[in-house]
This record gives C-alpha cells, structure tokens and sequence, in this order.
C-alpha cells in the first residue's frame, strides 16, 4: 500500500493509472468474462449406477489446518492411494476462500481441488449453484456417488445444511448443536441447581452477580451469538425458505425476549460482550467459567484445551437445551463443517472414498476427531470413549440429545448470519446500546445482505 | 506498484543533465533512437498491465451481466445504490482527510526539524529511524498494529486504558478506524517523505538561505517564506501520490476483518467492496464500475492538486 515512496515514479499520472489499472489487473488476471453471475438451477440428474470405481488418477484434497490430521489418517490407512493434501483456511471466519477461489477455478476452467473441506456450513447454498454456465462446484452425492447406506448412516438431520432441493451435496464431518456446558464442581460448591429453562438460566445470572461477581454463565462477543442465544430462542432471522427466499423478522416475541435476557446479563457482567477465542477471555475468565451455553466443539476448543480456559479434569457436563418456560426445548448450531467433492473431479470414485472415510471411519472420527461426529456409528464410539476418559463429570449424552433437537426455522443460506451480526451488533454492544434497541437494525441489515446475495426477502 | 520510468528527472538538478544530454543528442543523431529503446520495456508493461486492464475494465462497466451488450450506467446505478457504498466511500473519505492532513503538517515540520539540526550524526540517525517502519509491507505492519491496539497484549496498554478502551472490541469501533488506519499508515509511510522533503530540502541553494539570514529572517521565518514555498511541488507530489494509494485502502481493514472476525466489515473500503463484487457476487462489470469511480475521483483530485501545486509548471 504505502510502501517506499522512493519508488515510486515522479510521473504522476502515470502512477495514479497504474494505481487503477493494478486493480484492473486482477480482473484481467482472473480471465473475468461478462458471460458470469447469471445463477441458474442446477442441472438434471444423471441417474449412476453405483459408487464409480477408483480409476487410479491421482486427486487434490484442501483440508484446514484442524483437518491435516483426518488427511494423515486416511494416507496411513491407504499408502499408495494417490492423493495430493493441501491446506488452506477451512473458509473460517466469513473469509470465504472456498467460494473465491472455486470461482476463480470456474473462470479458469480448470484447477478445481477433488474434495474440500469447510468449516462453514452453508456452502451447499453456492456450490450446489450454476455460475457462469459451468456446472455446479459440488457433486451430487446421493444419486450413486455415495451409497445411500452410508448417507442414511448420517445423524438425523445431519445432511440438512447440505441438502438443497432434496439433493446431497456434502457429507457432514461433526455436529455443532448448541447445549449448556457447566462446571458442576463450581455449581454444586456454589449450591446452585441447574436451571431447566431459559427464565431460570436468567434469574440464576442475575443471582451469581450479587452472590459472586466475576463468574460468567455465558458470553456473547462471537460472531455465532446468534445461533447459540436466538436460533434457540426461536428468533425467525434467517428462515431461508427457498433457494433464493427468506423470511426475516427480528420483532418478534421471540427475538425481543433473547435480546432483553442478554441486555440483563450483559448489565451484571454474567454474559460479558467478549469472544471466547480472545486472549482477554482466557486471561478474565479461566476459573470462571460457571455454565456456557454454545456448540458441542466447545469441549474440545475450550474446556479441554490448554490454549483456552483448560478445566481440569472431573468438572465439566453437559446439560440438554434449555427451553423456554412452557414450550418445547429447541436448539441451534455453531458450524458443523462439511466435506465436498468437486463434480468436475476425474477420479470420483477415489474423492468419494476419501470423504466416506474421513466423514465414517474411526481412524478419525473416534481416534482424533476433537469435535461430535456427525456418523452415527462413530457418534456412539465417540461417547463411549469419551466418557471413558474421565474428562467430564457426567456422561455426554445430552449431545446426542439435543442433536434431534435443531430447530428447523434458521436456515443455511449463501450470506453470513456471522459476518453481518458482527458488522451490525458487536459494535453496537460495545457502544453501549441495548440489543433490544438493535433488533431493527439487525433485520435491516440481514434483509440489505440477502438482497445483494439476490435472495426475496419477506 | 508502477515500475519506474527512466526518466526521473523532473525536478532540481536533472534539468541540467538533461540539456547536456539533448546537446549530445543533436551531435549524434544516430542516438536519438536510444531514448525510445530505453522506455520502450517500460511502456510495454504499462500498456500491458496498466491500460488495457483499464480499458477493459471500462469495457466491462458500461456492459451488461448477463453478456448481452451495452448496460448504459446500469453497473454504475447498481453499485451506487448498494447499502454499503456510501459508508465505505465515507470511511475512505474520513481516512484521507485525517491521512493527508497528518502528512502535509507532520512531514514537512519534521523534515523542517530534523533539516535545521546541528549534528549530522543526530540528523542521519533520526532519519534513518523515521524510516525503518516503511521497510514493513502493508500487511506486516497492520500484524504488529494488532498487538499494539490489543489492551491485554499492548506493551502501551496503559494508554488505550487511560483513553478508556479496555478491550480489544472497544479500540476497533467503527467510528475509530479511519483514525487507525490513518495512525498506521502514517507509521509506515511518512518516513520515506521525510527523507524525500530532506532531500528537497538540501536543494534549496546556500546562497538563497544565507540571503534571508542576512536579511533577519529566523528560524520560523526562513521555513515559511523560503523553505516550504520552495518545496512545494514536492508537497504536491507527495499528497497526489498518497491520495492514489489511500483511495485504494484494501490490504489493513481485509486483514483486520479477518482479526475481528468481521467486526471491521470485509465491505469496509471500496476496493473491499469491488473485491466482494467481484469473488463474492461473482460480478466483475459492478466491481470494474467501482474501480473506474476509484480512477475517476482519484483523477480529479490530483488534477486539482496539479493546477494548485504548480507541479508541472516549468522553472
């Protein structure tokens, strides 16, 4: 940017041209054509006989740092299967990598990776898409490609997010279903009983700030506070009712009694406006940590992590959802990452048996995978290895609870629920607002974004 | 960014050489090719990476989407229109007022400063030092602004809490940023100004200055009627050369939304916002149309800047 001014040439304006024409360049570069952009409905069936065969050419797997080890598991398991491992940043964080460079490969015409990992779990709503006239990123999986005995192996409800017109466009590498963490050590010296519904879960926060300030039942400085507190809360935000619909409408009972709960625990320092991947949480709260509510991957990023607040062993449970008071326990999720394989793939049948592994095997999924398998064979061994470690205080059970309970009104659509709440509300928060006072703002801010992504909003 | 043309030798002492030079030229006529031999790599990348990309980002922005021929300023009222390109063209805006201002007053006092300075020893280490931050690319140096701006990390940290920021999210509020950005930037750029306005400085003739001393002029008197009149251009030069690299604001809020995890927009600035046109929206004629707003604004205001500053006036 500014870099050494010497430099630069005294020509003016042949420096401001080159300025422009810089950024020109990397349209010129990516081969932009004007035929793109048109999205049209992905192409028809081809009706495949069974799983192809591995026809030995070699393939190009992009997996993120996390999953280098699924990778390593499967080139132990199959030496001399040829397969290339690449890293790149899972599309973390709303980078969205994985789109960019897929369309970039789509201008190129080639360079596509054969299967790809992501963190995110809304990609199906892109890749499953037509863009410029090439064919969609994502294979179908559930005509053939992947037996459809290996697809109903999947938890219930699992395939959702990668499901769109009722074909499969990824497998499911772990569940991220939102439940409430707690230190029992902590609640039962404390005396306190855990609360069975949201109401409780509130009362109980303003109790710990006068009985013993400095504790935490929750935070919500993340990006994903939405899909822990309001997705749970039955806030209808993000109902992607259709390919390119959505309902959004953040005025609802609903969303105005999560936004208030959250206004309160903010107030009294229970729920405090910080990322619980921040140094400052680690720092703050390390020994604090009374109840979290949040994603399943919680226990192995946070609890059980010496990078973040490393509960000893012995203290950490799980409890299912909370519901709130008179209505039926629901819950959200906080990613849940998905394996893809490329349509444009030249050997299928070995980019299914990669994915097929990684997803189902227990070289990986039970042996190193931190988060809750989204397999239901796995699942099970999961569990019983880790209620075999004796890391947690009780059985894990609750998770695969509360994995039946993802309430089906928040959807996976193309824009990122994450990217605009925190664009919209963090800063408000840290601002002094109240989320309450937010909420329409919210919903103008989703409703701009899903139009720009050429969704109708209702 | 542009690589340099040979001829550099607009100001000061190349005038000189270069009328020695056109002499020899009219002895030798067989030379007078050589000039274009020695510009001609220069204009072929120029035209190949610099115009035609330019043209055929101009083509694409008057074209439509869908490829079905020529859209008007449809791709122009598109992107306009979009909710976010009046905030990112009001936190550009914001970032080059506070950016160039900084500049203008900082540079020209400290090289004024560091210029009447007794000890050569002093004033070689004391630029020397302005510049070593300039050695940090763009990206670099917003990694190490993350740390310093981080109330837990801060080796400053004391002067983000006595400014009331106790958190990280607190010092990355939107209404901070065009400050931030500016601080940054400045950090790393204005270094290499001030050894360039030294050097303009050093050209400025001894029999010019003593002239003035002589006549009673002090310190104060001497920089504002004689040292900065004389260095004008090369204000000029410095505040068009900033404007075209502060319009094109990209590198610092992209990494920083990553590090906020989007707290900082990835739509912040408008080259983010073309970025997003083009790898997010999958449509490159409403990102050319930003690009070709960029080139335009940018054009008009160095052009002011060049009548104003007298940049191109012959001496």
């Amino acid at each position: 940017m500014y870099g050494n001014p010497h430099a630069r040439s005294p020509r003016v304006r042949a420096g401001l041209l080159g300025g422009a024409a810089a950024m020109s360049l990397v349209l010129a570069l990516s081969g932009c054509s004007s035929d793109n952009a048109t999205t049209t409905p992905a192409p028809s069936d081809t009706t495949m006989a069974g799983p192809p065969a591995d026809n030995g050419k070699p393939i190009t797997v992009w997996v993120d740092s996390d999953r280098q080890a699924a990778a390593d598991a499967y080139t132990a398991a199959y030496p001399n299967d040829p397969v290339t491992v690449e890293v790149y940043d899972g599309g973390a964080n709303g980078s969205g990598t994985f789109r960019t460079k897929m369309q970039l490969f789509d201008q190129a015409g080639s360079g596509w990776p054969d299967v790809v990992f992501s963190t995110q779990n809304n990609d199906a709503a892109w890749a499953s898409q037509s863009q410029g006239g090439k064919d969609p990123y994502a294979a179908v999986l559930n005509n053939g490609l992947i037996p459809d005995s290996t697809l109903s192996g999947f938890a219930q409800g699992a395939l959702d997010p990668c499901t769109v017109d009722g074909k499969v466009y990824c497998l499911r590498n772990d569940l991220a279903q939102d439940v409430l963490w707690y230190n029992k050590s902590l609640m039962d010296q404390f005396g306190y009983d855990l609360p069975t519904t949201w109401e409780e879960y509130q009362a109980l926060g303003d109790k710990v700030a006068t009985e013993h300030p400095g504790y935490i039942i929750g935070a919500q400085g993340d990006a994903f506070t939405p899909e822990i507190y309001f997705w749970s809360g039955k806030c209808e935000a993000n109902h992607i009712t259709g390919a390119t619909s959505v309902t959004v409408n953040t005025d609802s009972t609903e969303c105005k009694r999560v936004a208030s709960m959250l206004d309160d625990l903010l107030a009294n320092g229970t729920v405090p406006n910080i990322s619980v991947f921040s140094p400052e949480f680690v720092q703050t709260y390390t020994d604090k940590v009374l109840m979290m509510p949040g994603p399943a991957w919680y226990g192995g990023a946070l609890f059980q992590n010496p990078d973040n607040v490393n509960t000893p062993a012995g203290q950490m449970a799980v409890a299912a959802p909370l519901p709130w008071a008179g209505e039926d326990a629901v819950t959200g999720d906080v990613g849940g990452a998905t394996w893809f394989i490329s349509s444009h793939s030249e050997n299928p049948g070995l980019a299914a048996k990669f994915a097929t592994f990684v997803t189902t095997a227990d070289d990986y999924q039970v042996d190193l995978a931190p988060g809750f398998p989204a397999f239901k064979a796995a699942e099970d061994k999961w569990l019983t290895k880790q209620d075999a470690s004796g890391y947690y205080a009780e059985s894990l059970q609750p998770l695969v609870d509360a994995g039946g309970m993802i309430w089906s009104g928040w959807g996976s659509g193309i824009f990122s629920q994450e990217a605009i709440w925190a664009k919209v509300m963090t800063p408000g928060v840290t601002a002094g607002k109240k989320l309450v006072d937010l909420l329409p703002d919210w919903q103008k801010a989703i409703s701009d974004q899903a139009k720009v992504d050429g969704y109708t909003v209702n | 960014m542009t690589p340099n043309t040979s001829d550099g030798s607009a100001v000061g002492a190349g005038t000189r050489r270069r009328s020695a030079l056109a002499a020899l030229l009219r002895r030798r006529p067989s030379t007078r090719v050589m000039p274009y031999i020695f510009s001609a790599p220069y204009a072929i990348l120029m035209i190949a990476f610099g115009l035609l990309p330019a043209l055929y980002a101009l083509y694409l922005s008057f074209t439509k989407k869908d490829g079905s021929g020529f859209a008007g300023v449809e791709n122009y009222t598109n992107v306009m229109t979009d909710f976010r390109f009046v905030p990112a063209v009001e936190h550009v805006s914001f970032y080059i007022a506070i950016w160039l201002v900084s500049l203008i007053v900082l540079v020209t006092f400290l090289a004024l400063v560091v210029h009447s300075l007794g000890i050569k020893r002093v004033r070689t280490g004391l630029r020397t030092i302005f510049y070593l931050p300039g050695a940090l690319a763009g990206a670099s140096s917003v990694l190490l602004w993350l740390f310093l701006l981080d109330p837990t990390a801060s080796p400053v940290k004391w002067v983000l809490k006595f400014l009331g920021m106790n958190s990280f999210l607190e010092v990355v509020q939107p209404s901070h940023m065009p400050l931030i950005f500016a601080i940054v930037a400045f950090w790393a750029g204005a270094g290499g100004w001030i050894v360039i306005m030294y050097g303009a400085l050093n050209n400025i003739s001894d029999e010019v200055m003593e002239a003035a001393r002589i006549d009673g002029a002090g310190p104060i008197q001497l920089a504002l009627k004689i040292q900065i009149p004389m260095i004008r251009k090369w204000i000029t030069y410095m505040v068009i050369i900033s404007l075209a690299t502060g319009v094109q604001l990209f590198v610092e809020p992209q990494f920083l939304s990553q590090a906020t995890t989007a707290v900082i927009p990835n739509d912040y600035s408008l080259n983010q916002l073309a970025y997003q046109y083009a790898f997010k929206q999958n449509d490159f004629h409403g990102a050319s149309a930003i690009s070709i707003l960029l080139l335009v604004v940018a054009l008009a205001l160095s052009s002011i800047f060049v009548a104003r500053g007298g940049l191109f006036d012959k001496e």
